[in-house]
């Protein structure tokens, strides 16, 4: 294959006002004759809150429905994890929230990089997100009057996020789950757990099936379909130690990646500003603390550099309350990449906690002093709790120390409007794709947007691609599914057979320590050059020199980890690359050369598209930028300001 | 705060199983120069980075998260479900409440309708059984009324919230010495019947659930209240209670009506 020349990318928006596009698609979409829905198989590849909510939907439809996950259980999907709450543009609080308000917020948040339509879509489904959790019995909270409960996040002036103490995600996932574990028990949903997919399958240009690895026995199978549909989560965990779970990987969309869905903005990622510090090099991963906790918690360094003092004798005189000075308007709740950076720039000054450790401190001696301690045990009670067991500090007595760290992901697999790759048939929904947040998420918005791809979104588009499509019968015993077995038994086998020098987790490690240095918080030219050849060099030694014991058949948690490692470094190379041609700054893409006074500084003249990246055929070939216009017809273009 | 000046030396008694056809024994390991900010599975992760160096299989566990939410993790330490400390998962306990120089036995947990899979890991998939029998309300997405439509007292909506923190790790089955899977099942049935939306399928559920649970061979529950003192989660007891009642309402007041699940 040779390398493939710069195109144009249409991201399918329908005409007319953008109030209106998604009403009159829905209309202008072709329909599926019940009867015909069961003639049809969908694959989902990931049972969070997308895939759960994506398989239920459509099983309750009437497709034929198979969903696999890497867990032993689809409970365990990592959306459980999610704290601080879902956005909706319900008003039930009276506060000027709206449609367009959320729709506003969310461009403004995502500092002008997303697609106007999708958000203004995602704006529009939030509210019915809420009406059908609570109908699955979701306990959201609630006030005395037996209604609704909202607290605020960041980067927006309204209260119109909807929780469960610090647990939505788990209520959520936990409410889809069960709508999916009614679908398998009525049969219209077949469930398969503990299978990672290792490989999609194409026939005829179109995606038709998957090759899986079963975790248990080691054996791979593979699956047809008529459309697979990937809510496989995000890619953190390229940095090694993030908040997301230790079997959060990109692999299913980097196989999708490798046979021609193209991979937006890699390198949007999200660095939250309220987790717990790294405590030493044994740690394996870092916990995040809600953001919903700047709600009450006040974040602050001291005036002094170096100072040691115990926070407590730091009198108010001598503290900075960084945020509220900096951005008086939104003052605590500034959004994640702008509280991020302020964090580590003060601590870059030698502010940090207890001497210039890398960490700030948050808070709560305030709230607890004006709502009591009761109030706010009732409100954060479980993450004070999860607080106190990882550092053995009471955060009712003491502030928090907290550091940014790697959360989440805004790139991913390019979608059209449809969530259609640019692989026929092969849609994409949740973190797995680019769509919604441009280049950085606004809290509580990821919950929103998995569940409005999986409930009301994909039920639509899945079936209008089926109505449209002549898809002939393909059987798993064909030869694209028995070539792509054999490349994926080949690959393993490889690994197994490497018998090197160095531990995967130890390699994994050193990409992450590569990316977090250089393509973290901030960037620049220097360190993306260096960090992608470091990289090629760590993809050479892990194809030569790694060691993975045991068998390949039979469950071997070293072998997992291997093949999504190897995937996660040819994925940072693509992220340097990203950073270093986006000679700008917006959202979470923080180029040193491009700012004013520390604050991002877009080239809407150069940069104001989606960077869509195509595989080449080899990882040692260079990919191919291509490139979709974002025109901003309802939001103006301006210096996104939370001052 | 990393400092290697409090770190402490453990020996491990690890239960090693290749898979759920053979049988299994315990092996010693060392644990040496543990940090106590470590987590316990970060202390087994720099175990199993010396099991890999030797080309020697880690001790597999399941694990995920690591905070304590997804349910993944948990095994016997010293015959204690997540170990020592209270209202923990073993991913949350930190090595900072052991002393140098202690011996830990670890063990996968142990019953009928949970097979050993390998070392620690269990096979756990008779409590999704469990909910695919019963433990959901039958809404198809787009068939919701207004959120706000339907007020629930908050009382009611707390108690609801408590038993639904459930993660389904298990413990409660493995300190049961009967192996029950009574506090889980109940945990949510109560969740739903404590809501306005549960109503409808409420009779249906406690008996296909409860029906499910005996079906997986989970034992009978004795009310020792074991499983309640090893929640990680700190469920209580009174939905054991609750659940006993939800099947005797049952049992007395259903009419024949058909649940959600079998309409087809």
């Amino acid at each position: 294959m040779s390398e493939n020349k710069s195109k144009k990318l249409d991201g399918k928006v329908p005409s007319g006002p953008v109030e209106s596009k998604w009403e009159d698609h829905k209309f202008n979409m072709k329909l599926v004759n019940p009867a015909n829905k069961r003639k049809h198989t969908v694959i989902v590849i990931g049972t969070g809150l997308a895939g759960a909510s994506a398989a239920a939907s459509m099983g309750e439809l009437g497709y034929k429905v198979k969903a696999f996950c890497v867990h032993e259980s689809p409970r365990r999907a990592h959306s459980v994890a999610a704290q601080g709450g879902i956005n909706a543009a319900k008003n039930y609080q009276n506060d000027g929230d709206s449609v367009h308000r959320l729709f506003y917020d969310t461009v403004k948040g995502g500092d002008f990089r997303a697609r106007e339509a999708n958000v203004h879509r995602l704006a529009e489904v939030s509210v019915n997100i809420i009406d059908q959790a609570v109908a699955q019995g979701v306990p959201l909270a609630r006030e005395y009057g037996g209604l609704l409960s909202n607290r605020s996040f960041g980067g927006a002036q309204v209260s119109r996020t909807f929780y469960a103490r610090g647990q939505t995600g788990q209520q959520l996932l936990l409410g889809a789950y069960s709508a999916m574990m009614r679908q398998v028990d009525l049969g219209t949903v077949e469930l398969y757990t503990r299978r990672e997919m290792l490989d999609l399958v194409m026939v005829d240009g179109k995606a038709r099936g998957v090759t899986i690895r079963n975790l248990l026995t080691g054996e791979i199978e593979s699956y047809e379909a008529d459309v697979v549909v990937l809510a496989t989560g995000g890619y953190s965990n390229v940095f090694y130690l993030s908040t997301n779970a230790m079997a959060c990987a990109v692999t299913a969309a980097w196989k999708a990646h490798k046979k021609g869905a193209y991979f937006a903005n890699p390198c949007y990622t999200q660095i939250h500003p309220t987790c717990i510090p790294v405590h030493g090099e044994n740690q394996s991963k870092l916990t995040l603390m809600s953001e919903s906790l700047r709600n009450d918690g006040r974040v602050w360094v001291s005036n002094m550099k170096g100072d040691k003092r115990h926070p407590a004798e730091i009198p108010d005189a001598e503290r900075d309350y960084f945020l509220e000075r900096i951005y008086p308007s939104f003052g605590n709740l500034a959004p994640r990449d702008v509280a991020s950076r302020q964090a580590k720039y003060r601590v870059d000054e030698g502010h940090g906690a207890n001497g210039g450790e890398e960490a700030v401190f948050l808070d709560f001696r305030d709230s607890i002093k004006r709502l009591g301690e009761d109030k706010i045990a009732e409100r954060y009670g479980n993450l004070f709790q999860m607080y106190d067991k990882i550092t053995g500090e009471n955060p009712y007595k003491m502030p928090m120390k907290i550091y940014p760290a790697p959360h989440y992901t805004m790139g991913g697999l390019w979608v059209d409007y449809n969530l259609e790759s640019t692989i026929p048939g092969l849609f994409v929904a949740g973190e797995a794709n680019f769509s919604d947040h441009g280049a950085n998420r606004l809290g509580a918005s990821a919950l929103m947007q998995g569940l409005a791809d999986g409930y009301f979104v994909l039920p639509y588009t899945v079936g209008n691609y089926i109505a449209n499509t002549n898809l002939k019968k393909v059987n798993s015993t064909d030869s694209e599914f028995k070539d792509s077995e054999n490349t994926v038994k080949t690959e393993i086998n490889k690994f197994m057979k490497i018998k090197g020098e160095k531990t995967v987790e130890s390699l994994h490690k050193e990409l992450g320590r590569i990316m977090w240095d250089n393509c973290g918080m901030a960037r620049n030219k220097k360190g993306l050059t260096d960090s992608i050849a470091k990289i090629q060099k760590l993809r050479e030694e892990f194809h030569n020199n790694i060691t993975i014991p045991g068998e390949a058949n039979g469950l071997n948690p070293e072998l997992e980890k291997a093949n999504r490692v190897a995937d996660f470094i040819e994925l940072g190379e693509l992220m340097c690359r990203d950073a270093l041609v986006r000679e700008e700054s917006c959202g979470g893409h923080y180029r040193e050369e491009h700012q004013i006074d520390g604050e991002a500084k877009r080239d809407d003249e150069n940069f104001c598209h989606v960077a869509a990246w195509e595989w080449n055929g080899s990882a040692d070939k260079a990919q191919t930028r291509n490139t979709e216009d974002l025109t901003f017809e309802n939001v103006k273009l301006a210096t996104r300001s939370y001052k | 705060m990393a400092t290697a000046k409090n770190n402490i030396n453990l020996k491990l008694k690890v239960w090693r199983q290749k898979n759920n056809q053979t049988g299994g024994d315990f092996k010693t390991y060392d644990a040496n120069n543990v940090s106590p900010d470590a987590s316990f599975l970060e202390m087994l992760d720099a175990v199993n980075e010396t099991l890999v160096k030797k080309d020697e299989e880690p001790i597999s566990f399941d694990h995920d998260c690591r905070e304590g939410i997804c349910g993944s993790c948990g095994f016997m330490i010293n015959g204690n479900a997540h170990g020592p400390q209270k209202g923990t998962t073993v991913c949350q306990l930190h090595m900072r409440h052991f002393k140098d120089g202690e011996t830990l036995v670890l063990e996968p947990w142990r019953a009928t309708a949970f097979p050993i899979l390998k070392d620690l890991v269990v096979d756990r998939s008779s409590f999704d059984r469990v909910i695919k029998a019963g433990g959901y309300i039958s809404v198809n997405t787009g068939n919701a009324i207004d959120a706000n439509a339907t007020p629930i007292a908050k009382p009611y909506a707390d108690e609801a919230f408590m038993s639904a923190t459930c993660i389904g790790c298990g413990a409660c089955v493995a300190s049961c010495k009967n192996a029950s899977a009574a506090l889980f099942t109940s945990a949510k049935i109560t969740h739903l019947s404590m809501l306005p939306q549960g109503q409808v399928e409420r009779h249906q559920r406690a008996q296909d659930m409860v029906a499910q649970m005996d079906l997986e061979g989970f034992g009978a529950c004795t009310s020792t209240g074991t499983c309640s003192a090893s929640c990680p989660k700190e469920i209580s007891l009174i939905n054991i209670a609750n659940m006993n009642k939800e099947l005797l309402r049952a049992t007395l007041f259903k009419k024949e009506e058909v649940g959600g699940g079998d309409m087809t």
